[in-house]
């Protein structure tokens, strides 16, 4: 074979090679993510058995300890629909009212329940430019 | 306190206008010093550098087993000679541009 | 002195686009003294920030509070050292920090450069004072850190309380230091491709402010990585959060951009391919900048409303436009000199290490912006951990592997008789590696695990025998010991071996990276006084709670509530932890009782650290047992306040509340919730940080200049002369 040739074909080879890498992981991707929501968006449309990405705040003076659990309810970020959400666990040291979260929920009768070691609060050090 | 405070201001912008402005100052004749040649002299060292370290990098592959006695000398006479090379040009250069005063 | 500062600033922003013009003018006109001007226009810049930067610094260690950042971020109660810190911890202050360091870390590059690259200097003068003056116009027009208040309040708010860590003063500066430092190689590449000079030069000069770059960032991570194990109550190192990713990115094409730019030394090959990665490499450490400062990513660390969105995406977008531009514009320049003339040899092996560094830099990044991409979609997604660490498991996997073999096979074209040579003690090692540990048991079920561990055996075999032939070779050449000859050898050799003990301190990390998450046991328990809890072989009692009201100067900086645990093992008592939670002031230092609890709060996670696991522990303590006495001593202080009672007094009855609170929970039964988690081999991944950073020194260390004199000799002999020195 000519080295023209040669090379063209392993060009070929290359780019076919990343196609289907990239495909396989966009295929991964969308199978393994999860949908983003907002408190207002699962109001009344949430699936049950489906899980969710809740990003939204803590409504003030919401938070209680019912044992290991903590119950508390999330808002929308400029809004007041919220939800309540019962999480086990230890939550992260930033939690608290007003704090922006978020955190994997299903939907579970009326309320939903955050799932194991998924509650992430943002870095309160970059909060106090609005507190 | 505002009075030092302009005074401080003043005196910061006096000396950033003093340093950048010393080479406009001294005008272009001041910086010649290396000569025109000295961007491709100091390429050639640099080359030569690594050249140099290709060489007892292939040495050393040798020494340690990664190289075969017969490629080792052939690779090592290829690079030798091309280090020689380099070193010709830095000469042909040196005759008129002298290493800068490092 | 706020007013000194505004003016530092927009001096800064002045002499930054004085750098840009000039730099550009010096290149278009070739006049080496406008170009020496705006060299000296950058070293005026790193000055005048200095100014600024220690305006700032005396305001926070003085408590000035006039200043609105020092009345947010700092308060009377800080400790000192966190006053130091609590400067980069505000959006301000952490964009001066950058903007300095970059003025500091570019005056040294153009120093050290100043007699070099005449022709490429000017231009990346020019590309190094525009992010200067993008950075200090942000500073000057968006977030000004000298911003003074009206009415100056009596003490701040404070630094918040979980950014209080020893690594807070160096993670930070590490961080911005590996930034800033990479925008250096892609201003050289900038450089060098709008001159056409992309040649040996410039190699020498970029690979070692990259290799520099590459460290600081790597040492920033790590740090970060430590901080979130040791500070925060979760227990893990990393957790694949946009902003941890962000500072990933250009560390992963940093990295490839360190291994195939030695492909171009030698072989001359490549070329196009590592000035892309350079200028990605800067765009993606600008990025990274941004993803910290914009909120566009729902991160721990990004937050909500940020007016800086609009002008980053404007610089990177301009930054990716001009690096095609100039790559293309000048790809002529760049054809390579040979081809890659054996898949069994060192090139081919580098080629697939930056094909597998890229391939884990895209995922990561396709990983990070997925929840754009989809947002963009119409349906806003987001990939969790397990899915990043399914991609990129295999891929570290083959990272390690392919650092062992690598050093083992030579340039060009290696032999079947010379592969085996090099190959049979180390694979041997690997395998015996793994069939050791499966003999031991346990690891069989991880093979995911078992691979790393038995990789790393074969990389720290092969380095073993790389050093130990070298020094035999050097041994039959000079008399010298065994320990000297090691020296001259690594002396000799610098950024070889530098780079073996990399490779070493990489297998450790990952080791230990390995280790941990496999073998992890983990849990969240709710216990009572006198009641254990077992986990991976150990049985940790919750012996009984503790409580204190800590003071600083008078005041009441926080209160402590924990407990004291008993760790034993088969019986045995091991040790005893006392992990607690500090509750600090919801905002003003004199407030109600119950007010102590309403504000921050933070763990002080507590462990038995060793070499072959950590036993870590935190607490959540329940608050239910003391509400009544919150709740009596609030009723009381509201009573005198109405009834007008002096203030002494009313503080007098705060301070006796929150002692009663305290001693009520300490002699109490009251449960808690803990996380404990046994987790072996953690240790090592900070080791390995260290033997990381030592390689990179090694590694950078500049070796003794020869010393260049004419010879009138044979140019053979005098190859060979010079050869022998250094």
């Amino acid at each position: 074979m000519d080295p023209a040739r040669k090379r063209s074909l392993r060009l070929v080879v290359a780019l076919t090679a990343a196609v289907v890498l990239a495909g396989a992981l966009v295929y991964t991707s969308v199978s393994a993510s999860t949908p983003a929501r907002t408190p207002g968006q699962l109001l009344g449309r949430a699936v049950a058995g489906r899980s969710y990405q809740l990003v939204g705040k803590v409504v003030d003076g919401s938070i209680t300890h019912r044992g290991a659990a903590t119950l508390f309810r999330v808002r929308d970020r400029d809004g007041t629909a919220s939800i309540p959400v019962r999480y086990t666990g230890a939550v992260p040291d930033p939690f608290r009212d007003g704090r922006e979260v978020i955190v994997q929920v299903h939907k579970s009768g009326a309320g939903f329940v955050g799932e194991k070691d998924t509650l992430v609060t943002k870095c309160p050090s970059k909060f106090t430019a609005k507190s | 306190m505002d009075v030092l405070v302009v005074l401080a201001i003043l005196v910061i912008l006096a000396a950033v206008v003093w340093v950048i402005g010393a080479p406009l100052r001294a005008g272009a004749a001041a910086e010649e010093g290396a000569g025109p040649d000295a961007a491709g002299f100091e390429e050639l060292e640099a080359e030569k550098a690594a050249k140099y370290r290709e060489i007892r990098d292939a040495e050393l592959d040798h020494r340690t087993g990664k190289l075969d006695e017969t490629d080792w000398q052939a690779v090592d006479r290829q690079l030798r000679a091309e280090a020689v090379a380099i070193l010709r040009e830095i000469d042909r250069l040196g005759g008129r541009a002298p290493p800068p005063d490092r | 002195m706020a007013t000194l500062g505004r003016a530092c600033l927009i001096l800064s922003f002045a002499i930054a686009l004085y750098g840009l013009g000039a730099g550009l003018a010096a290149w278009r006109m070739g006049r080496r003294d406008i170009a020496a001007s705006a060299r000296r226009s950058v070293y005026a810049l790193a000055g005048v920030l200095t100014v600024a930067m220690v305006i700032l610094e005396v305001a926070f260690v003085g408590d000035d509070f006039s200043f609105a950042t020092v009345a947010s971020h700092s308060s009377t109660t800080t400790p000192a050292f966190y006053k130091m810190a609590a400067v980069w911890s505000s959006q301000e202050g952490s964009l001066l920090l950058w903007v300095w360091l970059l003025a500091s870390w570019s005056s040294l590059v153009l120093f050290l450069t100043r007699r070099r690259m005449r022709d490429v200097t000017p231009v990346a003068t020019a590309v190094l004072a525009g992010f200067a003056a993008f950075f200090a116009g942000l500073l000057v027009f968006t977030a000004s850190p000298f911003e003074t208040l009206a009415a100056v309040p009596v003490d701040g708010s404070g630094l918040n309380p979980l950014l209080r860590h020893p690594s807070m003063m160096i993670h930070p500066p590490m961080l911005y230091s590996g930034y800033t430092l990479f925008t250096v190689p892609f201003a050289f590449a900038v450089g060098a491709l709008a001159t056409g000079k992309v040649d040996a030069e410039w190699i020498t000069a970029t690979r070692r402010f990259a290799l520099a770059a590459w460290l600081f960032l790597g040492i920033g991570i790590i740090l970060g990585a430590r901080w979130s194990y040791a500070e925060l109550g979760w227990g893990g190192y990393w957790a694949w959060d946009p902003v941890e990713n962000a500072s990933l990115l250009p560390w992963l094409t940093g990295t490839a951009f360190i291994h195939s730019i030695m492909i171009q030394e030698k072989r001359g090959m490549l070329k196009v391919w590592n000035v892309s990665l350079v200028l990605a490499t800067g765009i993606l450490a600008i990025l990274g900048t941004f993803l910290v400062r914009s909120g566009i990513l729902d991160s721990i660390h990004a937050f909500g409303a940020s007016t800086l969105g609009i002008p980053f995406v404007v610089l990177i977008v301009g930054l990716i436009a001009l690096s095609i531009g100039l790559v293309a514009w000048r790809s002529s320049l760049m054809r390579s000199e040979h081809r890659i003339d054996s898949l069994l040899s060192r090139e081919a092996a580098f080629l697939f290490n930056n094909l597998l560094f890229v391939g884990l830099a895209f995922v990561v990044f396709f990983g990070t912006f997925f929840p754009l991409i989809t947002d963009a979609l119409g349906d806003r997604r987001n990939l969790g951990p397990p899915w990043f660490n399914r991609i990129t498991v295999p891929l570290a996997i083959a990272l390690v592997g392919l650092a062992g073999l690598a050093p083992l096979i030579s340039w060009r074209r290696a032999t079947r008789a010379n592969l085996r040579r090099n190959l049979a003690i180390p694979v041997g090692f690997g395998v015996l590696v793994a069939i050791a540990l499966v003999a031991a048991g346990g690891v069989a079920d991880r093979p995911a695990a078992l691979a790393m561990f038995a990789l790393a055996g074969f990389l720290v075999a092969g380095v073993a025998q790389e050093l130990w032939r070298g020094t035999r070779a050097r041994r039959t050449m000079s008399a010298d010991s065994w320990p000297l000859a090691v020296v001259s050898l690594v002396r000799r050799n610098r950024r070889r071996y530098g780079g073996y003990l990399v490779h070493v301190g990489m297998a450790t990390l990952f080791v230990g990276v390995a280790a941990s998450s496999a073998f992890q046991h983990a849990r969240d328990v709710r216990i009572r006084p006198g009641q254990t809890a077992a986990i991976g072989g150990y049985d940790i009692r919750y012996a009984k709670p503790v409580g204190r009201v800590e003071t600083r100067d008078g005041r009441v900086e926080r209160i402590v509530l924990g407990a004291q645990l008993v760790v034993s093992k088969d019986g045995k008592v091991l040790s005893t932890l006392e992990p607690t939670r500090g509750y600090y002031p919801a905002s003003a230092p004199f407030a109600p009782v119950s007010g102590m609890f309403g504000g921050e709060s933070t763990s002080e996670v507590r462990m038995i650290a060793g070499l072959r696991r950590d036993v870590w522990s935190a607490v959540e303590p329940e608050l239910s047992s003391v509400r009544p006495v919150m709740r009596t001593y609030d009723r009381a202080i509201r009573r005198m306040a109405a009834e007008k009672r002096p203030v002494d007094q009313q503080v007098l009855a705060f301070r006796v509340g929150l002692e009663k609170v305290v001693q009520t929970y300490a002699a109490g039964q009251p449960p808690a919730t803990f996380r404990m988690i046994v987790s072996p081999l953690v240790a090592w991944i900070w080791i390995g940080g260290i033997i990381v950073f030592g390689g990179g020194l090694v590694s950078m260390w500049p070796a003794p200049r020869g010393v260049r004199r004419r010879a009138p000799a044979g140019y053979a002999a005098r190859v060979a002369r010079e050869l022998g020195r250094a």
